[in-house]
């Protein structure tokens, strides 16, 4: 198991949500996008350059400031920031995805109220 | 006497090579995809680089920062060591995974669709607990559908007797069949909130198994305009085990990556991932020369993302279970240098 994930990440990827690897993920994903046009869209949503996207130090300060959740760290956790599906809702906004996870939990929240 | 460098076998096994042993086998690589599937040769800029990347007796190598690539993996929430929701967090928090993918240790539709309740729920479980885009990933595997596992003839058996008609018959009933079970279990994840889905080692059974897929693909597609469909393939040449199917007027059988992209990217797919398998004989040079030159005419004309397939005995990484990391780092900066590729 070591190898595979970990050699590729390190020899090519763009780093997960320690960059913004998952945001030009989901544009190839929601929009089969090619990876020039993805990083492109994802870095002007971010305000960043498309060479930026990679760049764990600068991203995780993009994402800390617009709430795109963290990796959380043995040195350091983000109690007070969103977290995962929370998270998710802000990615979507920025995207312009409306991400499955997101509506279903919306359409479930204040269940009561809405069926009177 | 020429220096040498140590690399690696398509088995993974270590060899020492000279700089001139490791250029003939990218040259001998490339020669033969240029002779198996007709397809042109890499350019002498890209032989050289090849070269490079394997003669250089460094353990690890990587792409040009600013180059990196999307990281789809496939198994990745499969429950190796611990449950599968904790292995798609280490996934995200620890490998850096762009997106990760919740799947059944069966891997197969058919098996799946008896437990795709389960699966939903486990879904819906891992969107609330993940920021990462998840997918459902399980094989077509329409081999599950014949005789004594299923209820449709063997075409294994049939054909071998010369009874080519009920062989036939068999996979095209094996492929309805497939097809509801395929489509079934994509719509229960995708109202679970899945990311995605993605139809791994298609036309593994031949080109039944492919044409299954592709409609299993155009039915989501039209219920699901942004769900994410990768269809990642099983080889690099589709087996005519039945012959005659075709997919929008295209013969499945014997296509190369090029005319699977195609036939891919019109089922609607979002993400094509080329597998070109690796011969355990050759050098890892020559693996991955040879599997570049299959893939780089998908490069040519796709629209849609492309995610070749470097995994275990696919992209030119050995066939092992223990890879090294120096054959895989030189396999994905190879693939993601030449190609330009979208992802792997």
């Amino acid at each position: 198991m070591f190898a595979m994930p970990v050699a590729h990440a390190c020899a090519s990827g763009l780093g997960g949500m320690r960059a913004a690897g998952d945001l030009v993920a989901r544009m190839q994903m929601a929009r089969g996008m090619r990876l020039t046009e993805a990083k492109t869209y994802v870095a002007e949503r971010l305000g960043v350059t498309p060479f930026d996207l990679s760049d764990p130090v600068l991203m995780n300060e993009r994402r800390g400031e617009l709430g795109l959740g963290r990796v959380t760290t043995f040195e350091l956790s983000h109690p007070d920031e969103p977290t995962a599906v929370e998270a998710k809702s802000n990615i979507g906004d920025l995207l312009g995805l409306e991400i499955a996870s997101v509506r279903l939990l919306e359409s479930h929240l204040h269940h009561a109220v809405r069926t009177g | 006497m020429e220096h040498t460098v140590p690399t690696r076998m398509g088995d993974g096994s270590m060899v020492h090579m000279s700089r001139s042993d490791i250029e003939a086998e990218v040259r001998a690589g490339v020669e033969a995809a240029v002779k198996r599937a007709k397809t042109p040769p890499l350019a002498e800029d890209e032989i050289e680089h090849l070269v490079d990347i394997y003669a250089s007796p460094s353990r690890f190598t990587g792409v040009d920062i600013g180059t990196e690539v999307v990281l789809s993996y496939d198994g990745s929430g499969v429950g190796t060591f611990t449950a599968r929701l904790q292995d798609l967090q280490m996934y995200e928090q620890c490998f850096a995974a762009d997106l990760v993918e919740l799947c059944h240790g069966d891997y197969s539709f058919k098996a799946v669709k008896t437990i795709a309740a389960y699966e939903a729920q486990s879904m819906r479980d891992a969107q609330l607990a993940l920021t990462v885009p998840v997918q459902y990933g399980a094989m077509p595997n329409l081999g599950l559908y014949c005789r004594p596992d299923g209820p449709v003839p063997n075409w294994a058996e049939l054909l071998p007797l010369g009874r080519f008609d009920e062989a036939r018959a068999g996979q095209e009933e094996a492929v309805e069949l497939a097809v509801t079970d395929m489509v079934n279990v994509g719509v229960d994840l995708a109202e679970a909130g899945a990311d995605g889905i993605d139809f791994d080692t298609a036309g593994a059974a031949g080109d039944a198994d492919f044409l299954a897929t592709l409609r299993a693909a155009e039915a989501l597609r039209a219920r699901y305009p942004e769900f994410g469909i990768e269809i990642g393939m099983a080889g690099e040449f589709v087996l005519g085990m039945h012959g005659e199917l075709e997919y929008d007027g295209m013969r499945l059988a014997g296509l190369w990556p090029r005319d699977q992209l195609r036939v891919a990217t019109k089922a609607g797919a979002h993400m094509f991932g080329p597998a070109v398998n690796v011969n355990t004989s050759k050098s890892a040079a020559w693996n991955v020369a040879r599997a570049v030159t299959l893939v780089k005419p998908c490069m040519d004309e796709t629209t849609i993302p492309i995610h070749m397939n470097a995994g275990m005995g696919v992209g030119g990484v050995p066939m092992t279970s223990y890879n090294p990391v120096d054959a895989v780092s030189r396999a994905s900066r190879a693939c993601v240098d030449i190609l330009r590729l979208d992802g792997l």
